[in-house]
Protein backbone atom coordinates (compact mmCIF):
# COMPACT_ATOMS: atom_id res chain seq x y z
CA UNK A 1 0.00 0.00 0.00
CA UNK A 2 2.39 2.44 1.22
CA UNK A 3 4.99 1.04 -1.73
CA UNK A 4 2.25 2.19 -4.20
CA UNK A 5 1.68 5.67 -2.70
CA UNK A 6 5.50 6.61 -3.05
CA UNK A 7 5.82 4.90 -6.52
CA UNK A 8 2.82 7.50 -7.65
CA UNK A 9 4.31 10.08 -6.06
CA UNK A 10 7.59 9.55 -7.52
CA UNK A 11 6.03 9.32 -11.10
CA UNK A 12 4.24 12.53 -10.71
CA UNK A 13 7.16 14.35 -9.59
CA UNK A 14 9.12 13.15 -12.77
CA UNK A 15 6.50 13.88 -14.71
CA UNK A 16 6.43 17.72 -13.53
CA UNK A 17 10.09 17.69 -13.62
CA UNK A 18 9.86 16.70 -17.39
CA UNK A 19 6.81 19.29 -18.25
CA UNK A 20 9.08 21.85 -17.04
CA UNK A 21 12.96 20.39 -17.84
CA UNK A 22 14.92 23.36 -17.64
CA UNK A 23 13.16 25.74 -15.17
CA UNK A 24 15.17 26.53 -12.05
CA UNK A 25 12.75 26.18 -8.94
CA UNK A 26 12.41 29.07 -6.46
CA UNK A 27 14.33 27.06 -3.68
CA UNK A 28 16.82 26.37 -6.43
CA UNK A 29 17.41 30.02 -7.63
CA UNK A 30 21.27 30.99 -6.66
CA UNK A 31 21.46 34.55 -5.62
CA UNK A 32 25.16 36.17 -5.78
CA UNK A 33 26.37 38.30 -2.95
CA UNK A 34 24.48 41.09 -3.97
CA UNK A 35 21.48 40.01 -4.77
CA UNK A 36 21.89 39.44 -8.70
CA UNK A 37 20.92 35.99 -10.41
CA UNK A 38 22.93 35.69 -13.30
CA UNK A 39 21.16 32.21 -15.24
CA UNK A 40 17.91 32.39 -16.52
CA UNK A 41 15.21 30.55 -14.85
CA UNK A 42 13.78 29.35 -17.75
CA UNK A 43 15.88 29.23 -20.41
CA UNK A 44 13.60 31.00 -22.55
CA UNK A 45 14.53 34.38 -23.57
CA UNK A 46 11.79 36.44 -21.59
CA UNK A 47 8.53 38.67 -23.69
CA UNK A 48 8.65 42.35 -22.84
CA UNK A 49 5.65 42.71 -24.38
CA UNK A 50 4.31 40.10 -21.73
CA UNK A 51 6.28 41.49 -19.43
CA UNK A 52 4.83 45.05 -20.21
CA UNK A 53 1.71 43.52 -19.07
CA UNK A 54 2.76 41.32 -16.29
CA UNK A 55 4.03 45.22 -14.53
CA UNK A 56 0.76 46.61 -14.31
CA UNK A 57 -1.51 43.33 -13.83
CA UNK A 58 -2.96 43.83 -10.38
CA UNK A 59 -3.38 40.33 -9.79
CA UNK A 60 0.47 39.04 -10.83
CA UNK A 61 3.35 42.25 -11.08
CA UNK A 62 0.99 44.61 -9.68
CA UNK A 63 4.55 46.70 -9.70
CA UNK A 64 2.77 49.85 -10.77
CA UNK A 65 1.38 50.05 -7.24
CA UNK A 66 4.67 50.97 -5.93
CA UNK A 67 6.48 52.32 -9.03
CA UNK A 68 6.38 55.20 -10.99
CA UNK A 69 7.12 54.54 -15.05
CA UNK A 70 7.06 57.32 -17.56
CA UNK A 71 6.27 54.06 -20.17
CA UNK A 72 2.80 53.92 -18.65
CA UNK A 73 1.29 57.02 -18.78
CA UNK A 74 -1.59 55.43 -19.94
CA UNK A 75 -2.70 54.27 -16.32
CA UNK A 76 -3.27 56.81 -13.74
CA UNK A 77 -2.17 56.17 -10.06
CA UNK A 78 1.28 55.04 -10.05
CA UNK A 79 2.74 54.14 -6.52
CA UNK A 80 5.19 55.95 -4.95
CA UNK A 81 6.26 53.51 -1.96
CA UNK A 82 9.37 52.70 -4.51
CA UNK A 83 11.66 54.60 -6.55
CA UNK A 84 10.73 55.28 -10.37
CA UNK A 85 11.70 52.55 -12.87
CA UNK A 86 12.06 55.28 -15.40
CA UNK A 87 15.28 54.26 -16.33
CA UNK A 88 15.62 51.07 -14.66
CA UNK A 89 17.13 49.24 -17.58
CA UNK A 90 20.33 51.73 -17.60
CA UNK A 91 21.17 51.23 -14.05
CA UNK A 92 20.83 47.48 -13.71
CA UNK A 93 21.74 44.97 -15.71
CA UNK A 94 20.19 41.58 -16.33
CA UNK A 95 21.30 39.50 -13.37
CA UNK A 96 20.96 42.46 -11.27
CA UNK A 97 16.79 42.39 -12.55
CA UNK A 98 16.28 39.25 -12.08
CA UNK A 99 17.52 38.70 -8.54
CA UNK A 100 15.61 42.28 -7.81
CA UNK A 101 12.17 40.82 -8.99
CA UNK A 102 12.90 37.35 -8.13
CA UNK A 103 13.43 38.44 -4.51
CA UNK A 104 14.59 42.01 -3.70
CA UNK A 105 15.58 41.14 0.28
CA UNK A 106 18.56 39.93 -1.08
CA UNK A 107 19.41 42.97 -2.91
CA UNK A 108 17.65 44.96 -0.13
CA UNK A 109 17.71 44.10 3.03
CA UNK A 110 14.59 44.34 5.14
CA UNK A 111 12.66 45.98 1.86
CA UNK A 112 9.10 46.29 1.58
CA UNK A 113 8.92 44.93 -1.89
CA UNK A 114 7.22 41.42 -2.03
CA UNK A 115 9.21 38.45 -3.55
CA UNK A 116 7.91 37.38 -6.59
CA UNK A 117 9.43 34.55 -7.07
CA UNK A 118 9.97 32.57 -3.89
CA UNK A 119 7.45 29.84 -2.07
CA UNK A 120 9.32 29.05 1.43
CA UNK A 121 9.60 30.83 4.43
CA UNK A 122 6.29 32.71 4.82
CA UNK A 123 3.67 33.13 8.30
CA UNK A 124 0.16 32.59 8.02
CA UNK A 125 0.34 32.15 4.29
CA UNK A 126 -3.41 32.00 2.95
CA UNK A 127 -3.80 27.96 2.00
CA UNK A 128 -4.82 28.80 -1.11
CA UNK A 129 -1.46 30.43 -2.02
CA UNK A 130 1.14 27.63 -0.16
CA UNK A 131 3.76 26.69 -2.23
CA UNK A 132 2.82 28.80 -4.77
CA UNK A 133 4.93 32.07 -5.94
CA UNK A 134 3.46 35.14 -7.17
CA UNK A 135 4.98 34.93 -10.71
CA UNK A 136 6.05 31.97 -12.86
CA UNK A 137 9.41 32.11 -13.65
CA UNK A 138 8.98 32.47 -17.38
CA UNK A 139 6.80 35.38 -16.09
CA UNK A 140 10.15 36.96 -13.94
CA UNK A 141 11.88 36.84 -17.10
CA UNK A 142 9.33 38.42 -19.36
CA UNK A 143 8.81 41.39 -16.56
CA UNK A 144 13.31 41.39 -16.60
CA UNK A 145 12.99 41.78 -20.50
CA UNK A 146 10.62 44.53 -20.27
CA UNK A 147 12.55 46.58 -17.25
CA UNK A 148 15.56 46.15 -19.98
CA UNK A 149 13.72 48.36 -21.85
CA UNK A 150 12.89 50.63 -19.56
CA UNK A 151 16.16 53.17 -20.64
CA UNK A 152 16.45 56.87 -20.57
CA UNK B 1 7.45 62.75 4.94
CA UNK B 2 4.51 64.34 6.58
CA UNK B 3 5.13 67.60 5.41
CA UNK B 4 4.17 67.34 1.93
CA UNK B 5 1.06 66.12 3.06
CA UNK B 6 0.74 69.30 5.32
CA UNK B 7 1.00 71.00 2.16
CA UNK B 8 -1.21 69.09 -0.02
CA UNK B 9 -3.66 69.82 2.83
CA UNK B 10 -3.07 73.08 2.38
CA UNK B 11 -3.20 73.50 -1.04
CA UNK B 12 -6.28 71.50 -1.00
CA UNK B 13 -7.99 73.91 1.97
CA UNK B 14 -7.79 76.60 -1.15
CA UNK B 15 -9.81 74.06 -3.40
CA UNK B 16 -12.32 73.92 -0.47
CA UNK B 17 -12.84 77.60 0.17
CA UNK B 18 -13.59 77.77 -3.55
CA UNK B 19 -16.10 74.47 -3.75
CA UNK B 20 -17.69 74.23 -0.07
CA UNK B 21 -17.54 77.52 0.96
CA UNK B 22 -15.88 76.59 3.73
CA UNK B 23 -13.36 78.58 5.65
CA UNK B 24 -9.37 77.47 5.13
CA UNK B 25 -9.15 76.53 8.53
CA UNK B 26 -12.14 74.47 7.96
CA UNK B 27 -10.28 72.54 5.66
CA UNK B 28 -7.14 72.39 7.50
CA UNK B 29 -8.53 70.91 10.91
CA UNK B 30 -11.46 68.81 11.23
CA UNK B 31 -14.33 70.37 12.34
CA UNK B 32 -17.69 68.48 12.87
CA UNK B 33 -21.35 70.59 12.48
CA UNK B 34 -18.73 73.69 12.97
CA UNK B 35 -18.97 73.35 16.27
CA UNK B 36 -16.90 70.12 17.90
CA UNK B 37 -13.20 70.56 16.68
CA UNK B 38 -11.39 66.99 16.75
CA UNK B 39 -7.86 66.09 17.15
CA UNK B 40 -6.32 64.66 14.13
CA UNK B 41 -2.82 65.37 14.76
CA UNK B 42 -0.53 64.74 18.01
CA UNK B 43 2.58 64.20 19.39
CA UNK B 44 3.65 60.73 19.29
CA UNK B 45 3.03 58.82 22.89
CA UNK B 46 5.98 57.70 24.26
CA UNK B 47 5.98 53.75 23.47
CA UNK B 48 5.92 54.62 19.72
CA UNK B 49 9.65 54.37 19.01
CA UNK B 50 9.63 55.35 15.50
CA UNK B 51 7.74 58.59 15.15
CA UNK B 52 7.05 61.68 16.45
CA UNK B 53 3.58 62.36 15.27
CA UNK B 54 0.25 60.57 14.62
CA UNK B 55 -2.68 61.85 12.27
CA UNK B 56 -5.94 60.82 11.98
CA UNK B 57 -7.23 58.74 8.56
CA UNK B 58 -8.58 61.92 7.81
CA UNK B 59 -5.92 64.01 7.13
CA UNK B 60 -5.39 61.52 4.27
CA UNK B 61 -8.44 61.39 2.87
CA UNK B 62 -9.71 63.80 -0.94
CA UNK B 63 -11.48 67.06 -0.04
CA UNK B 64 -14.38 65.19 -1.23
CA UNK B 65 -14.25 62.16 1.39
CA UNK B 66 -13.25 64.83 4.21
CA UNK B 67 -16.29 67.16 3.79
CA UNK B 68 -18.52 64.28 4.49
CA UNK B 69 -17.20 63.95 8.11
CA UNK B 70 -17.46 67.65 8.81
CA UNK B 71 -21.13 67.44 8.67
CA UNK B 72 -23.25 65.06 10.02
CA UNK B 73 -26.28 65.55 7.81
CA UNK B 74 -23.81 64.59 5.07
CA UNK B 75 -22.23 62.09 6.79
CA UNK B 76 -23.41 58.40 5.51
CA UNK B 77 -22.47 56.73 8.60
CA UNK B 78 -25.04 58.29 10.88
CA UNK B 79 -28.07 56.78 8.88
CA UNK B 80 -27.01 53.88 10.92
CA UNK B 81 -26.51 55.42 14.23
CA UNK B 82 -30.05 56.51 13.63
CA UNK B 83 -31.08 52.67 13.50
CA UNK B 84 -28.75 52.10 16.93
CA UNK B 85 -30.76 54.66 18.28
CA UNK B 86 -34.25 52.67 17.56
CA UNK B 87 -32.51 49.57 18.58
CA UNK B 88 -31.66 50.56 21.89
CA UNK B 89 -35.10 51.13 23.14
CA UNK B 90 -36.34 48.01 21.40
CA UNK B 91 -36.89 44.91 23.80
CA UNK B 92 -34.87 41.94 22.80
CA UNK B 93 -34.51 38.52 24.45
CA UNK B 94 -35.53 36.34 27.24
CA UNK B 95 -35.50 39.00 29.91
CA UNK B 96 -37.73 41.13 28.39
CA UNK B 97 -35.42 44.00 28.31
CA UNK B 98 -33.57 46.73 26.30
CA UNK B 99 -30.54 48.67 26.48
CA UNK B 100 -33.01 51.23 27.48
CA UNK B 101 -34.49 49.46 30.33
CA UNK B 102 -31.42 49.05 32.06
CA UNK B 103 -29.83 52.34 31.20
CA UNK B 104 -32.05 54.66 32.12
CA UNK B 105 -29.54 58.01 31.85
CA UNK B 106 -29.11 57.23 28.06
CA UNK B 107 -26.11 56.38 26.29
CA UNK B 108 -24.85 59.65 28.03
CA UNK B 109 -23.80 57.29 30.42
CA UNK B 110 -21.20 55.95 28.40
CA UNK B 111 -19.64 59.29 27.73
CA UNK B 112 -15.45 58.86 27.53
CA UNK B 113 -15.92 54.82 27.26
CA UNK B 114 -14.78 54.84 23.69
CA UNK B 115 -11.98 56.69 24.78
CA UNK B 116 -10.12 53.66 27.11
CA UNK B 117 -11.06 50.83 25.49
CA UNK B 118 -10.32 48.05 24.59
CA UNK B 119 -9.15 47.59 28.05
CA UNK B 120 -8.34 45.03 30.47
CA UNK B 121 -11.16 43.91 32.48
CA UNK B 122 -10.62 41.91 35.55
CA UNK B 123 -13.89 39.93 35.65
CA UNK B 124 -13.51 38.42 32.02
CA UNK B 125 -9.77 37.67 32.48
CA UNK B 126 -8.95 39.31 29.28
CA UNK B 127 -8.86 42.09 26.89
CA UNK B 128 -12.65 43.50 26.49
CA UNK B 129 -13.89 45.32 23.45
CA UNK B 130 -16.68 47.44 22.75
CA UNK B 131 -18.56 44.52 21.07
CA UNK B 132 -17.36 42.61 24.06
CA UNK B 133 -19.64 44.42 26.78
CA UNK B 134 -22.39 45.03 24.33
CA UNK B 135 -22.83 40.94 24.33
CA UNK B 136 -22.42 40.62 27.41
CA UNK B 137 -25.56 43.01 28.31
CA UNK B 138 -27.22 40.80 25.60
CA UNK B 139 -26.39 37.08 26.47
CA UNK B 140 -26.30 37.86 30.11
CA UNK B 141 -28.58 40.65 31.31
CA UNK B 142 -30.84 40.85 28.28
CA UNK B 143 -31.11 36.94 27.54
CA UNK B 144 -30.67 37.53 23.65
CA UNK B 145 -28.19 36.41 21.63
CA UNK B 146 -24.54 37.93 20.90
CA UNK B 147 -24.49 40.05 17.53
CA UNK B 148 -21.51 39.03 15.74
CA UNK B 149 -18.59 41.74 15.73
CA UNK B 150 -18.96 43.34 11.70
CA UNK B 151 -22.74 42.70 11.86
CA UNK B 152 -24.88 45.89 11.05
CA UNK B 153 -26.58 46.04 14.55
CA UNK B 154 -23.69 45.41 16.21
CA UNK B 155 -21.32 48.10 14.26
CA UNK B 156 -23.98 50.64 14.68
CA UNK B 157 -24.60 50.18 18.49
CA UNK B 158 -20.55 50.72 18.92
CA UNK B 159 -20.84 53.67 16.74
CA UNK B 160 -23.93 54.80 18.76
CA UNK B 161 -21.80 54.42 22.22
CA UNK B 162 -18.75 55.67 20.63
CA UNK B 163 -20.45 59.14 19.39
CA UNK B 164 -21.10 59.79 23.63
CA UNK B 165 -17.11 60.63 23.48
CA UNK B 166 -16.34 62.10 19.95
CA UNK B 167 -13.81 64.54 20.35
CA UNK B 168 -12.10 63.03 23.55
CA UNK B 169 -8.52 62.06 23.17
CA UNK B 170 -8.33 58.45 23.07
CA UNK B 171 -6.29 57.30 26.17
CA UNK B 172 -5.98 53.23 25.99
CA UNK B 173 -3.78 52.18 29.03
CA UNK B 174 -1.17 49.75 27.77
CA UNK B 175 0.90 48.61 31.76
CA UNK B 176 -0.31 46.95 34.86
CA UNK B 177 -2.20 43.55 33.24
CA UNK B 178 -2.82 45.24 30.13
CA UNK B 179 0.93 44.53 29.54
CA UNK B 180 1.11 41.30 27.77
CA UNK B 181 -1.55 41.66 25.79
CA UNK B 182 0.04 45.21 24.15
CA UNK B 183 3.12 43.13 23.64
CA UNK B 184 1.59 40.53 21.85
CA UNK B 185 -0.47 43.35 19.52
CA UNK B 186 2.67 45.06 19.00
CA UNK B 187 4.45 41.87 17.90
CA UNK B 188 1.43 40.91 15.17
CA UNK B 189 2.03 44.91 14.14
CA UNK B 190 5.83 44.17 13.57
CA UNK B 191 5.31 40.69 12.10
CA UNK B 192 5.69 39.82 8.29
CA UNK B 193 2.90 37.90 6.94
CA UNK B 194 1.70 36.04 3.62
CA UNK B 195 2.54 35.74 0.30
CA UNK B 196 3.20 39.75 0.45
CA UNK B 197 5.23 39.10 3.32
CA UNK B 198 4.60 42.87 4.89
CA UNK B 199 3.99 43.77 8.24
CA UNK B 200 1.10 46.55 9.29
CA UNK B 201 4.51 48.73 9.88
CA UNK B 202 5.69 48.51 6.52
CA UNK B 203 2.87 50.53 5.31
CA UNK B 204 1.09 52.22 8.00
CA UNK B 205 4.60 53.59 9.78
CA UNK B 206 7.04 53.11 7.09
CA UNK B 207 5.57 54.79 3.82
CA UNK B 208 2.54 56.15 5.55
CA UNK B 209 1.73 59.90 3.00
CA UNK B 210 2.93 58.11 0.19
CA UNK B 211 0.48 56.50 -2.47
CA UNK B 212 0.08 52.49 -3.01
CA UNK B 213 -1.29 52.51 -6.40
CA UNK B 214 -5.05 54.84 -6.53
CA UNK B 215 -4.34 54.65 -2.29
CA UNK B 216 -3.16 57.26 -0.41
CA UNK B 217 -1.78 55.28 2.79
CA UNK B 218 -2.37 56.87 6.45
CA UNK B 219 -0.89 55.92 9.64
CA UNK B 220 -3.76 52.98 9.93
CA UNK B 221 -5.25 54.58 12.87
CA UNK B 222 -8.71 53.54 14.80
CA UNK B 223 -9.50 56.42 16.02
CA UNK B 224 -12.27 56.79 13.70
CA UNK B 225 -13.79 53.55 13.59
CA UNK B 226 -16.41 52.08 13.32
CA UNK B 227 -15.76 53.36 9.90
CA UNK B 228 -18.07 54.41 7.21
CA UNK B 229 -16.53 53.13 3.76
CA UNK B 230 -18.06 54.30 0.80
CA UNK B 231 -16.16 51.34 -0.68
CA UNK B 232 -18.68 49.65 0.72
CA UNK B 233 -21.48 51.46 1.92
CA UNK B 234 -21.46 49.95 5.36
CA UNK B 235 -19.84 50.81 9.04
CA UNK B 236 -16.86 49.05 9.62
CA UNK B 237 -15.33 47.51 12.52
CA UNK B 238 -11.67 47.77 13.49
CA UNK B 239 -11.23 43.58 13.12
CA UNK B 240 -12.90 43.97 9.61
CA UNK B 241 -10.52 46.44 8.49
CA UNK B 242 -7.61 44.22 10.14
CA UNK B 243 -8.82 40.94 7.97
CA UNK B 244 -8.86 43.19 5.21
CA UNK B 245 -5.40 44.45 5.44
CA UNK B 246 -4.22 40.88 5.89
CA UNK B 247 -6.08 39.59 3.23
CA UNK B 248 -4.47 42.05 0.86
CA UNK B 249 -1.19 40.91 1.67
CA UNK B 250 -2.43 37.52 1.18
CA UNK B 251 -2.37 36.55 4.69
CA UNK B 252 -3.97 33.77 6.78
CA UNK B 253 -6.57 36.62 8.49
CA UNK B 254 -7.31 36.04 12.63
CA UNK B 255 -10.54 35.87 13.57
CA UNK B 256 -13.14 38.68 14.21
CA UNK B 257 -13.25 38.87 18.28
CA UNK B 258 -9.85 36.57 18.42
CA UNK B 259 -7.56 37.26 21.43
CA UNK B 260 -4.88 38.13 18.47
CA UNK B 261 -6.94 41.42 17.12
CA UNK B 262 -8.23 42.44 20.56
CA UNK B 263 -4.21 42.49 21.44
CA UNK B 264 -3.73 44.28 17.84
CA UNK B 265 -6.31 46.60 18.52
CA UNK B 266 -5.28 47.51 21.52
CA UNK B 267 -1.47 48.09 20.32
CA UNK B 268 -3.05 50.36 17.38
CA UNK B 269 -5.31 52.07 19.57
CA UNK B 270 -2.34 52.82 21.94
CA UNK B 271 -0.63 53.98 18.62
CA UNK B 272 -3.20 56.91 18.45
CA UNK B 273 -3.60 57.52 21.82
CA UNK B 274 -3.91 61.65 22.07
CA UNK B 275 -5.83 61.72 18.79
CA UNK B 276 -9.75 62.30 18.97
CA UNK B 277 -12.45 59.62 19.17
CA UNK B 278 -14.10 60.82 16.12
CA UNK B 279 -17.37 59.15 16.39
CA UNK B 280 -18.44 57.42 13.22
CA UNK B 281 -15.18 57.98 10.64
CA UNK B 282 -15.96 58.09 6.45
CA UNK B 283 -13.32 56.69 4.35
CA UNK B 284 -12.76 55.05 1.05
C1 LIG C 1 4.98 46.99 -2.08
C2 LIG C 1 5.87 47.80 -2.84
C3 LIG C 1 6.58 47.27 -4.06
C4 LIG C 1 6.11 46.47 -5.09
C5 LIG C 1 4.73 45.85 -5.24
C6 LIG C 1 7.18 46.36 -6.03
N1 LIG C 1 8.27 47.06 -5.59
FE1 LIG C 1 10.07 47.28 -6.57
N2 LIG C 1 10.82 48.35 -4.98
C7 LIG C 1 10.10 48.74 -3.88
C8 LIG C 1 10.97 49.52 -3.01
C9 LIG C 1 10.56 50.17 -1.70
C10 LIG C 1 12.23 49.56 -3.64
C11 LIG C 1 13.51 50.24 -3.14
C12 LIG C 1 14.30 49.30 -2.29
C13 LIG C 1 14.15 49.66 -0.84
O1 LIG C 1 14.64 50.73 -0.45
O2 LIG C 1 13.52 48.91 -0.10
C14 LIG C 1 12.09 48.82 -4.88
C15 LIG C 1 13.12 48.67 -5.81
C16 LIG C 1 12.95 48.16 -7.10
C17 LIG C 1 13.94 48.22 -8.15
C18 LIG C 1 15.28 48.94 -8.06
C19 LIG C 1 14.93 50.40 -8.25
C20 LIG C 1 16.02 51.30 -8.75
O3 LIG C 1 16.08 51.47 -9.95
O4 LIG C 1 16.79 51.76 -7.93
C21 LIG C 1 13.40 47.61 -9.25
C22 LIG C 1 14.04 47.43 -10.61
C23 LIG C 1 12.08 47.16 -8.88
N3 LIG C 1 11.83 47.52 -7.57
C24 LIG C 1 11.20 46.51 -9.71
C25 LIG C 1 9.93 46.06 -9.35
C26 LIG C 1 9.10 45.25 -10.20
C27 LIG C 1 9.42 44.85 -11.61
C28 LIG C 1 7.98 44.95 -9.49
C29 LIG C 1 6.82 44.05 -9.85
C30 LIG C 1 7.11 42.76 -10.40
C31 LIG C 1 8.08 45.63 -8.22
N4 LIG C 1 9.30 46.28 -8.17
C32 LIG C 1 7.11 45.62 -7.22
C33 LIG C 1 8.77 48.45 -3.61
C34 LIG C 1 7.95 47.63 -4.39
C1 LIG D 1 0.10 46.68 1.59
C2 LIG D 1 -0.05 47.76 2.49
C3 LIG D 1 -0.80 47.55 3.80
C4 LIG D 1 -0.51 46.70 4.85
C5 LIG D 1 0.64 45.72 4.95
C6 LIG D 1 -1.52 46.95 5.86
N1 LIG D 1 -2.39 47.90 5.45
FE1 LIG D 1 -3.85 48.80 6.56
N2 LIG D 1 -4.39 49.94 4.95
C7 LIG D 1 -3.78 49.94 3.72
C8 LIG D 1 -4.46 50.85 2.82
C9 LIG D 1 -4.08 51.13 1.37
C10 LIG D 1 -5.52 51.41 3.57
C11 LIG D 1 -6.53 52.45 3.10
C12 LIG D 1 -5.91 53.81 3.14
C13 LIG D 1 -5.48 54.17 4.53
O1 LIG D 1 -6.31 54.55 5.37
O2 LIG D 1 -4.28 54.01 4.84
C14 LIG D 1 -5.42 50.84 4.91
C15 LIG D 1 -6.27 51.19 5.98
C16 LIG D 1 -6.12 50.74 7.26
C17 LIG D 1 -6.91 51.21 8.38
C18 LIG D 1 -8.01 52.26 8.33
C19 LIG D 1 -7.49 53.63 8.72
C20 LIG D 1 -8.55 54.68 8.72
O3 LIG D 1 -8.25 55.80 9.18
O4 LIG D 1 -9.66 54.43 8.30
C21 LIG D 1 -6.48 50.52 9.49
C22 LIG D 1 -7.00 50.66 10.90
C23 LIG D 1 -5.42 49.63 9.05
N3 LIG D 1 -5.23 49.79 7.71
C24 LIG D 1 -4.71 48.77 9.88
C25 LIG D 1 -3.78 47.83 9.43
C26 LIG D 1 -3.19 46.80 10.27
C27 LIG D 1 -3.47 46.62 11.74
C28 LIG D 1 -2.36 46.07 9.48
C29 LIG D 1 -1.60 44.80 9.79
C30 LIG D 1 -2.39 43.66 10.20
C31 LIG D 1 -2.38 46.68 8.16
N4 LIG D 1 -3.27 47.72 8.17
C32 LIG D 1 -1.59 46.28 7.08
C33 LIG D 1 -2.65 49.20 3.36
C34 LIG D 1 -2.01 48.28 4.18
Amino acid sequence: MKRTAFLIIGATAAFAAMATAGTTTPDDVTFDDYGAVSASLTGVAGDAANGRKLFANRKLGNCLACHQNNDYLEQSFHGEVGPSLDGAGDRWNEAELRGLVSNAKNTFEGTIMPAFYRTSGFYRNMEKFDGKSILSAQDVEDIVAYLLTLTE
Amino acid sequence: MIGSNLLRVASIASIATFAFGTTAANAQSLVINDEETMIIQAPAAAHLENMDEVFSGWNFRTVETQALQMDDFDNPGMIFVDQAIDQWDTVDGAAGESCGSCHEGGTAEFAGLRTVLPRWDEDAGGIQSMADYINECRTERMQAEAWTWSSSKMTAMTALIGLESRGMPVDVVIDGPAADAWELGKEIYYTRVGQLDMSCANCHEDNYDTMIRADHLSQGQINGFPSYRLKNAKLNSTHARFKGCMKNIRAKPFGEGSDEFRALELYVASRGNGLSVEGTSVRN
